[in-house]
């Protein structure tokens, strides 16, 4: 009972705390001073079509890198909490229609992920959500044969290889530039504007980065959820 | 005309937010919380992020709920209660 | 659009309420993530500017004074990755949850009370 009425008392002081920020709040009229120049450098300087791939990969790189590491944390703790594999109860086989139709729309899957994260300085998209539609493709396959085994092999493979190509990539622009441009992407030459090849090493670097978030989420699902 | 969507939308929502936290049934527990993020990717593409709008529909609504679904097996492998 | 900002509030206190009061532990991991959906919602929406478009320099926009015709886009960039971490820690909190359960046999918080003094 006491403890009833407390929980309600730090909700409303909670409530209490925010009014004052909805009382004078208006949506701002002009783009503030940092935001006009990541526009005008993603137009002129990177020639970037997507200007919030411009600011993830290159103006704010480092927080790009931070986010790949939590990632490969909390991948590393699932793996390391579900270790032991428990004994396989008796599984039925899935009917012959949805296996087939699984092994036909996998291959639809991966296409159209690597499409997002190739294009992703073009159309809106990017690596995040090209390794997400990878990491779909192999659930449709878990959820259809449930006996399936992964060659974990070649998961920690892609994975460890495309982070440690990423950090390697951004450490080759110190070396080729300067000592202030880590994750700099006109090492690569800048196309014209509007085209595939084009933005320096914009695609290379978000393709690496779909690979590795593709490939964890796959190693979490896989020890959450197949026998 | 676009704060008329939000606002129906937002009234949604609530009402599958108290659902989520009310309802005695797991499995429909979970499906409430994938709606609230598959509505909230909706709220997205409206405030003109359509980056923001493909993470979260296929974060939010597609891979949350199949990793809350894997642990309801887990559990339930062992005994049949919740 | 002052409704986007209230919603997202709204969410918050439904989530911080679900997490305090449930004694089930799935309850309190599906709370958490109604936590995060509301944050996501109020920094996405301190962005947004009238009348404009999305943050994307293809034809629709004339580049000459693009600066006035397009969203802020840095919110959406701190989102985007706020989403998937959101996402890993969920996954790690529910492994955390298998693990006691195969320890006690029991998913409610009150069984768990080993800790206290």
């Amino acid at each position: 009972m006491i403890k009833r009425m407390f929980i309600w008392l730090a909700l409303l002081g909670l409530i209490l705390m925010f009014l004052p920020f909805l009382r004078d709040f208006d949506f701002h009229k002009e783009l503030g001073d940092l935001s006009s120049q990541y526009i005008q450098g993603s137009i002129d300087d990177i020639k970037t079509q997507n200007v919030v791939t411009s600011v993830v990969v290159t103006y704010r790189g480092l927080d790009t890198l931070g986010e790949v590491t939590v990632l490969f944390l909390a991948t590393a703790g699932v793996g390391f909490l579900l270790r032991k594999k428990n004994k396989i109860l008796k599984s039925r086989v899935s009917s012959e229609l949805l296996q087939t139709g699984s092994q036909f729309l996998f291959v639809l899957i991966i296409l159209t992920g690597i499409y997002i994260f190739t294009h992703g300085h073009l159309t809106p998209g990017g690596g995040f959500q090209g390794g997400v539609l990878i990491t779909t493709a192999f659930l449709l396959l878990i959820l259809a044969d449930v006996n399936l085994k992964f060659n974990h092999s070649i998961l920690l493979v892609v994975e460890s290889f495309s982070g440690a190509f990423y950090v390697l990539i951004g450490l080759l622009g110190i070396l080729l530039i300067g000592i202030n441009s880590f994750l700099d992407p006109t090492i690569m030459p800048l196309g014209s504007f509007g085209k595939l090849i084009s933005a320096g090493a914009i695609p290379v670097i978000y393709s690496l980065v779909g690979l590795k978030v593709g490939s964890e989420l796959t190693t979490i699902l896989d020890k959450m959820g197949g026998e | 005309m676009i704060s008329i969507i939000i606002m129906v939308l937002g009234i949604i929502m609530i009402i599958a937010a108290f659902l989520a936290i009310h309802l005695k049934n797991l499995l429909s527990a979970i499906i409430s919380a994938g709606v609230i993020s598959l509505l909230a990717s909706v709220i997205y593409l409206l405030l003109a992020a359509p980056d923001v709008a493909m993470t979260e529909a296929a974060i939010g609504s597609g891979l949350t709920t199949i990793i809350f679904i894997f642990t309801l097996k887990k559990i339930r492998k062992g005994d049949l209660d919740d | 659009m002052i409704f986007s900002i209230i919603l997202g509030f709204l969410l918050l206190i439904i989530g911080i309420y679900g997490m305090l009061t449930q004694k089930n532990l799935i309850k309190i991991v599906i709370g958490f993530s109604i936590v995060d959906t509301g944050t996501h919602i109020i920094i996405v929406s301190i962005g947004y500017l009238r009348n404009r478009t999305a943050p994307i320099l293809d034809g629709a926009v004339d580049l000459a004074n693009a600066t006035k015709q397009v969203v802020d886009p840095i919110p959406s960039a701190l989102v985007l990755t706020a989403i998937v971490i959101g996402l890993a820690v969920t996954a790690l909190m529910l492994s955390f949850v298998i693990k006691l359960y195969q320890k006690n046999k029991s998913l409610s918080i009150d069984d768990y009370q080993e800790l206290k003094w």
